[in-house]
């Protein structure tokens, strides 16, 4: 830890949910109220991916821009109110998203502001050589070998944890982007800083990703999704979620006040459910949280504590996101009026099929799918759900397959219904459906000391 | 005893995990999530989602936050990019288990009065 004195209580929000979330969120979190720290999710799994596409082509790309735009509209005041932000912005290609932040600082005329990066996740340089010395990356999932699926492997990132994080902290680091790590990290990385946590406090660093867990999803935890939409009062300017850390790991959920939304018990339990899995091995790269170790208690308006996290320690392993080219789809949509608009849909749908299958075309069921949207398509199957006479629903078909060909067989036949099927089709827009890349996702598991988490800082 | 949608006593939280989504169920009182521990078993949730779900489903118990959660195996047409499913990530199973309807104790219906 630095040589300041420890604050009592550390503010840490999360402006970004997910890569596609509000700039509003962040832009708000910084004006309406105090703030020590603001991360920012912008990756998903199949992000780095995409990200990868892009770079290939052009090699000044492959991060969020996204977050260069945010900086450049808050700059001033991170800089006025000390607000430090961490972000996994950084893609594949974090070197690329730091240039672009320091010549956003320059535009803005400061100077000596830090920028920190944390690599040494991506490892798809690396691959060959780790498999060459036995590394199988089998899927979690299916326990396959990669070998199965190597020529068509388009990203493979190590979820990194949070202390590089925190070193680059210590560092003096006022931005720091990463690429892959865990969602959680972005809050632990600020908590071992403030806090000088080792990786042996076990409880702390598991408080730290249940407090992580609470925000990742930005405001999921402040009555957004949340079952009784009813109760959630002025939903369109929500708060963001805010943690007030202490050093022992106890943390209190909050926003700032006069935001939208609440922070109630159930608010934050909503979140804690989140893609939970076994709630006892909640399994980070830092240590195994147990979920049903703590106590949350509502202290106050949009306060809830959370205490008493238990933690254990960490396995040998780093988790490995991967994906990989696996076939093609597409997909379309057309809408049918009434009357009959149902019985009409489903004569539509088996128009398609008929007519690809007498020019050659058949698709087997698991490579199609059909949905009359508006008539009982997301509670499939659910007595007392069933509708009756819709005033019209929407046709959703698709396909996909190995084959691009066969895939792109499939859109030239929607269309034509508007003129050679029953009346009342209509809704036809954004031209004819394309097969577009499934992207796979390949889950595996890889020792940890063949992994070389890396921190750079640059002074702008 | 009033034969009702659970959507009575509990809310929810799903997503998807791999090839099939997590629902959480966050029972509104202690009565609740005791009734709720003891009849929403993972045969009775995957037996109510078996047009969505094709494989199977496990329960996991977190007492401290009176929520039982389900992982349903294989219930977004193939997970991730794809599937070719509305909604791909899962994010209406918590909503569909919901609709369950139980023969609920008129004292668990009680017990979440204001809750």
């Amino acid at each position: 830890m630095s040589a300041k004195t420890a604050k009592d209580k550390v503010l840490i929000a999360n402006g970004q949910g997910f890569w596609g979330d509000s700039i509003l969120g962040p832009v708000r979190l910084v004006n309406e109220g105090p703030l020590d720290y603001l991360t920012l999710d912008y990756l998903a799994e199949v992000t780095m991916s995409i990200m990868q596409k892009l770079k290939s082509r052009r090699p000044e790309t492959g991060y969020a821009t996204d977050f260069v735009t945010l900086i450049d509209r808050v700059l001033p005041q991170l800089v006025e109110k000390d607000i430090k932000v961490i972000a996994n912005a950084g893609g594949v290609n974090p070197h690329a998203c730091k240039d672009a932040v320091l010549a956003v600082i320059a535009k803005h005329g400061y100077s000596g502001i830090k920028v920190a990066v944390v690599e040494g996740d991506d490892i798809l340089g690396d691959l060959d050589d780790l498999m060459a010395q036995g590394q199988e990356f089998r899927n979690m999932d299916t326990g396959e070998p990669l070998s199965t699926v190597r020529d068509r492997v388009t990203s493979a990132n190590v979820y990194l944890g949070a202390f590089p994080i925190a070193e680059a902290l210590d560092q003096g680091a006022q931005i720091v982007i990463t690429g892959r790590g865990t969602d959680p990290g972005l809050v632990i990385g600020p908590l071992i800083h403030e806090f000088g946590w080792k990786p042996t406090d076990y409880d702390e660093l598991a408080a730290g990703t249940v407090a992580g867990h609470i925000v990742e999803c930005g405001a999921q935890c402040t009555g957004g999704n949340y079952t009784d939409w009813r109760n959630v009062k002025d939903m369109a300017r929500i708060g963001y979620p805010i943690i007030e850390a202490q050093a022992d790991g106890t943390f209190v959920v909050t926003k700032h006040a006069g935001t939208g939304g609440m922070v109630t018990v159930a608010s934050v339990t909503h979140q804690l459910a989140y893609e939970m899995g076994d709630p006892q091995n909640y399994i980070t790269p830092d240590g195994v949280a147990d979920f049903t170790s703590f106590t949350l208690e509502q202290e106050g308006p949009d306060r809830v504590r959370v205490s008493g996290v238990k933690g254990g320690p960490p396995t040998p392993t780093y988790k490995v996101s991967m994906s990989y080219e696996d076939g093609w789809k597409a997909t379309g949509q057309l809408t049918i009026s009434g009357p009959d608009a149902l019985e009409k849909a489903k004569l539509c749908a088996q128009i398609v099929w008929d007519r690809l299958a007498f020019d050659g075309y058949e698709y087997a069921d698991d490579e199609r799918m059909v949905e009359f949207v508006g008539a009982n398509v997301c509670h499939a199957g659910i007595d007392g759900n069933a509708a009756n006479e819709p005033s019209e629903v929407v046709l959703r078909m698709g396909v996909k397959g190995p084959d691009r060909d066969k895939v792109n067989r499939f859109g030239p036949e929607l269309v034509p219904l508007v003129t050679s099927g029953p009346p009342g089709v209509t809704g036809f827009a954004g031209g004819r459906p394309k097969a577009t890349e499934i992207i796979g996702y390949w889950p595996a598991l890889l020792s940890k000391e063949l992994v070389h988490p890396r921190v750079t800082v640059f002074t702008s | 005893m009033t034969k009702t949608s659970i959507a009575a006593i509990a809310a929810a939280r799903s997503g998807d995990k791999g090839e099939g989504s997590n629902v959480g169920i966050l029972a509104r009182s202690d009565e609740a999530y005791a009734f709720l521990k003891q009849q929403l078993t993972a045969d009775v949730v995957r037996e109510h989602m078996r047009a969505i779900n094709k494989g199977g489903v496990k329960r996991y118990e977190a007492d401290n936050m009176r929520v039982l959660n389900f992982l349903l195996e294989d219930s977004l047409g193939g997970g991730g990019s794809a599937s070719l499913k509305t909604d791909a990530q899962g994010k209406t199973h918590g909503l569909a288990v919901l609709k369950l309807e139980l023969d609920i104790p008129d004292s668990v219906l009680r017990s979440v009065k204001g809750a």
